[in-house]
């Protein structure tokens, strides 16, 4: 398992593997919004915590659909599927995978960019942590979509598609938290709610990930 | 018809909409159920024929 | 006698071409008894005047707009489980009423929040859950027709609605929870089932049940022409195999 994570992460670190990417896109989409809603900053500042959520959102669902079509192209998933490692810890190493590479960055990078939307004092860390506990969620459950797409020619919208629906809690409680926090209020109830979806997610999706997959291998 | 007072705009556009997308919906249904059964029908007796 | 019988698809067609006409019949009177009722004899709300009369749209399609995907989820169940091709094929054909009855359920609902709320759209959580009802069934129905093998679509798509229904549910009331936040409940959550007199419930009644019985009769005629459509399939594959 540990190798096969290991390989992962060479695989996209290595150059053309598409890391910082998901980085560059979020730093792109935080710096379009002045741009389209106007620099004042009390404006700025209380759309901040919802805009670098949905731009980390963004970010992980534009970098879904290397997460599974690149070992099925070359292959190396059916030799992954004969392998004694069940499936189900399969998709779960890709997700862990992915989130190292795509969601951990995000994490780190958005107070940087906070400072951008001018995010007010308190908001930091609350987007740090809502970040981190959410992002998890993210990548596994983009997972299940890509397993879903991963035999389709042009999955990479229909993905979208079918990603952002399953995305709206998440989104809705981790902005949430983001949002609370910049405004200084209690995070307490959103916050365990994101920590619950989130963890349901991670136990429970890979097992319809992996089936959804075996579907696809057939 | 009755009187519907100032809503009256309101509600029969709503009505008409409805009533529309429900139409749409049927008579596709139905066109669609229509052209797949002839095409079966053909298919089947061509089929029998060369055997 | 068991309702396994039907998994067999020429016992479906059939059985289903026998009930059918009364399914069309009697829903078209249903649904034209209630809106006549409901239209021409019953009283204006005295806050809502009129507007209360698309009322008997708005509930029967909302109605059924949940009701149909909950029908693809025992479908869907029914495929994983046993395996019977007519109920894939059922949840199928019953996405696209489900759609046409959520877009019927927001544009009522927008025709009535117009001159109600003053606005054509609110991010309320009734209708924030049903937008995003909405997206689901759109993500299920693309599904189905991106992928070219039948039984695999038939498989993806039912792991997608099973996991779809707990997201559905989970949406809900995450959407309930972010409008709180948000706002305070005020004259949105105007609740339409209390106060429905009984003026409005009876004909209410008979349009649910005509636009039951007109999902019921849809549902089965589009199931018989995707059962007519995959025979075209395999038939048109076995003739490319024998020329």
């Amino acid at each position: 398992m540990i190798a096969l994570l290991l390989r992962d992460l060479k695989l996209a670190l290595r150059a053309g593997g598409g890391f910082g990417l998901g980085l560059a896109f979020f730093l792109i989409v935080t710096v379009m919004v002045p741009f389209s809603v106007g620099p004042q900053s009390e404006l700025l500042s209380r759309i901040a915590p919802g805009v670098l959520w949905l731009g980390a959102l963004l970010a992980c669902l534009l970098s879904l659909d290397r997460l599974l079509a690149l070992d099925w192209e070359d292959g190396s998933l059916d030799l992954l599927a004969t392998a004694p490692l069940p499936l189900e810890s399969i998709v779960t190493i890709k997700a862990l995978a992915h989130w190292i590479t795509t969601g951990l960055p995000l994490v780190l990078a958005a107070p940087v960019l906070g400072v951008l939307l001018n995010l007010p004092a308190p908001g930091f860390l609350w987007l740090v942590i809502s970040l981190l506990l959410g992002t998890p969620a993210l990548s596994v459950i983009g997972t299940f979509g890509a397993a879903l797409t991963v035999g389709l020619k042009r999955g990479g919208l229909l993905m979208s598609l079918l990603v952002m629906p399953l995305y709206v809690p998440t989104l809705i409680f981790g902005s949430e938290v983001a949002r609370r926090g910049a405004e200084d209020m209690a995070v307490q109830t959103p916050l365990l709610l994101l920590a619950g979806i989130s963890a349901a997610s991670i136990a429970l999706l890979p097992f319809a990930s992996a089936a959804v997959l075996r579907v696809n291998l057939r | 018809m009755p009187d519907l007072g100032k809503y009256a705009d309101t509600v029969l556009s709503a009505y008409g909409a409805s009533l529309l997308l429900l139409a749409a919906l049927v008579v596709l249904t139905i066109w669609r159920g229509r052209k797949v059964r002839r095409e079966m029908e053909t298919l089947e007796t061509r089929m029998k024929r060369n055997g | 006698m068991s309702i396994w019988e039907y998994a067999n698809p020429k016992k479906f067609l059939t059985t289903s071409e026998k009930v059918m006409p009364a399914l069309w019949v009697s829903s078209a009177v249903l649904i034209s008894a209630g809106l006549i009722w409901g239209f021409f004899f019953t009283p204006d709300d005295y806050r809502q005047g009129s507007t209360v009369k698309i009322i008997f749209l708005h509930v029967p399609s909302a109605l059924m707009a949940i009701n149909a995907w909950f029908m693809m989820l025992v479908a869907s169940l029914v495929w994983v489980i046993r395996r019977h091709h007519v109920s894939a094929l059922a949840a199928r054909a019953a996405a696209p009423i489900g759609v046409v009855m959520t877009v019927i359920a927001l544009i009522t609902g927008a025709f009535w929040g117009q001159p109600m709320w003053g606005t054509w759209w609110a991010w309320d959580p009734r209708l924030t859950s049903f937008l995003v009802l909405f997206l689901f069934y759109l993500g299920y129905i693309a599904l189905w027709e991106a992928i070219d093998n039948p039984d695999t679509a038939a498989d993806l798509t039912s792991i997608l609605c099973l996991v779809g229904s707990v997201f559905a549910v989970l949406s809900r009331y995450a959407v309930n929870f972010w409008n709180q936040g948000l706002h305070q409940g005020a004259s949105l959550s105007l609740d339409e089932k209390e106060n429905v007199h009984d003026a409005f419930s009876s004909p209410l009644y008979v349009c649910m049940a005509g636009f039951a019985l007109l999902f019921l009769a849809l549902v089965l005629y589009r199931t018989g022409t995707e059962i007519r459509a995959r025979r075209i399939k395999a038939l048109m594959a076995r003739e490319r195999l024998e020329a």
